[in-house]
């Protein structure tokens, strides 16, 4: 088995719109959806981020804040699964409830620990 | 701001009801191994409560507010205990208490009302295992599942906080390395495994009860939690077994003559000399109404026999007006189940009611090479019974006397020696 991340991206403005039963319905989700690949033995774990951002740039002296349009590609958190395939994964991440709230979903293949 | 005795009263009332179905499901949140994790969570939201509600006044749900204030408290130490090695995030249930997508959610799920009864119970069967010894169940279960201090406990056993805190930390090691996983036992053994928690549940109920030093309330106390104990397996579906229906029936006959059993000053008071008046009807009838239920399924336990025959005490008009008959038939099927030698001599007493001094020497003398009954105290305190019956004063004082030296029990002794009196008069 490969392990993937899940890359959560924007969505926060949806959020910060909703009221607070909205929103503890919908980590609601999130439980249900994590929950059950937990049950199929499939998820590592993750992180949420909170929004404000500091970027290094190249070079490493220029430091600037989150500028308003990158907000669509704001990297909300994280989650590990394991899966066989890139496919197989994609599949699963469409199961995430951030989609609903205009968050996208990137997929990618982590890095074998022990090559 | 409200009274302090007021909030007192509730946060007390309240603390015994829930700290150990608190205790428990946040046991399961952070495993057994972080026992004192958990009870130090329900003490910090005890204490929140007691300072919030001071000044605020008691919310309208104390309990949900107490519950709501113990989750809370649970949540930021998972966060804060995320990196440490303190809880066992590897089990696959706690996997989902590592991040915040699931973290909340999950403890929301763990803390169900439906079933914070099945981790209490879970708990308690998981204290009685046997490979804990007796003293040491007894202490835990008061401290941790029925919300005693460690002050509280020491003085219902007469001994030492010291010794105390040793049998608490004892148990919690035992709970520690074998990393015990609380559950209910399945259908095919959950009636052995009943009994280690029945036999538990009755030696709390006989701390309270045999207790004759002062502290009345200790003493009240501890015997209500026995009881709340075993009505709680007689609350769930899966542990209304006809033997903890009939612990309950016992318990409350039992209860029912407290009152007339000791005397202002202490001292016991023979069942022949107690005030009938002072009786309560009402505990009677509720055990007999718990004593009615226990009559299905096929095993007559010894909680059935014992509960039968203390029920015929408690309906008798006087003590010459006593059932002996029906009481020694109980005694015979007691025996059958169980030779015990203490029944035997029990039922020794009840042949002397029945048959008269010199049957009872017969009987008793059956006894007589026995290892164990030959240092027991009772034994000679019945000879000296049997004796003084016979009009053996000489006899019947030396066998009181002997007794005497067997038994620690002061209030036994000065029983014993008030028969002495009796005698020489």
């Amino acid at each position: 088995m490969k392990q993937f991340m899940f890359l959560f991206k924007g969505g926060d403005d949806v959020w910060d719109a909703k009221s607070e039963e909205e929103q503890n319905a919908h980590m609601e989700k999130w439980m249900q959806w994590i929950g059950q690949m937990a049950e199929e033995e499939k998820y590592v774990g993750g992180e949420r981020l909170y929004p404000a951002v500091k970027t290094i740039h190249p070079g490493g002296t220029k430091v600037t804040d989150r500028s308003f349009a990158e907000a669509k590609e704001l990297v909300g958190g994280y989650i590990t699964v394991f899966a066989n395939t890139l496919d197989e994964a994609t599949e699963m991440a469409k199961g995430c409830p951030g989609l609903q709230w205009e968050s996208s979903v990137e997929v990618r293949e982590v890095w074998p620990e022990d090559v | 701001m409200e009274s302090e005795d007021h909030i007192d009263n509730t946060l007390n009332h309240l603390f015994r009801q829930e700290s150990g179905k608190m205790v428990a499901v946040l046991i399961k949140i952070f495993g057994t191994e972080n026992i004192e994790m958990a009870e130090d969570v329900v003490q910090d939201a005890l204490v929140s409560a007691l300072e919030t509600w001071k000044y605020r006044g008691i919310p309208d749900n104390p309990k949900a507010w107490l519950y709501r204030t113990a989750r809370n408290k649970a949540i930021d130490i998972l966060r804060r205990n995320k990196h440490s090695k303190t809880i066992d995030f590897s089990d696959p249930e706690r996997k989902l208490l590592t991040s915040e997508y699931t973290l909340v959610s999950t403890v929301d799920n763990l803390w169900k009302e439906q079933y914070i009864q099945d981790d209490f119970l879970a708990m308690m069967y998981a204290s009685c295992h046997p490979d804990i010894s007796p003293e040491n169940q007894i202490t835990f279960i008061l401290k941790s599942l029925c919300g005693f201090s460690t002050k509280e406990v020491a003085r219902s056993f007469l001994t030492s906080e010291d010794t105390i805190s040793k049998r608490l930390y004892r148990t919690k090691e035992y709970f520690r390395k074998h990393k015990i996983y609380p559950k209910i036992p399945l259908q095919e053994e959950i009636i052995d495994k009943t009994k280690t928690v029945l036999s538990t549940i009755y030696l709390i109920f006989n701390e309270g009860y045999n207790a004759t030093h002062g502290d009345k309330l200790v003493r009240k106390d501890v015997i209500s939690q026995a009881m709340w104990l075993c009505k709680s397996l007689l609350d769930n579906e899966r542990t209304q077994l006809s033997e903890v229906y009939a612990l309950m029936a016992l318990m409350l006959f039992h209860t029912a003559r407290i009152d007339s059993r000791i005397s202002s000053c202490g001292d016991l008071i023979l069942l022949s000399d107690q005030d009938r008046g002072l009786w309560s009807k009402e505990l009677i009838g509720k055990g007999n109404d718990y004593l009615n239920q226990s009559a299905f399924g096929e095993s007559l336990s010894t909680y059935h026999l014992e509960a039968a025959i203390a029920y015929q005490h408690c309906i008798s008009v006087s003590y010459e007006k006593t059932n002996w008959k029906e009481i020694l038939s109980y005694y015979d099927l007691l025996l059958k189940k169980d030779n015990d030698p203490i029944v035997f001599l029990n039922r020794c007493l009840v042949v002397l009611e029945l048959f008269g001094a010199e049957e009872a020497l017969n009987t008793i003398k059956k006894l007589e090479d026995h290892k164990i009954v030959g240092a027991y105290y009772l034994y000679y305190a019945i000879l000296g019974e049997i004796y003084e019956r016979l009009i053996d004063p000489n006899r019947a004082v030396g066998y009181y006397q002997k007794a005497i030296k067997l038994t620690q029990s002061k209030p036994e002794q000065r029983l014993l020696k008030r028969k002495i009196a009796r005698v020489l008069n």
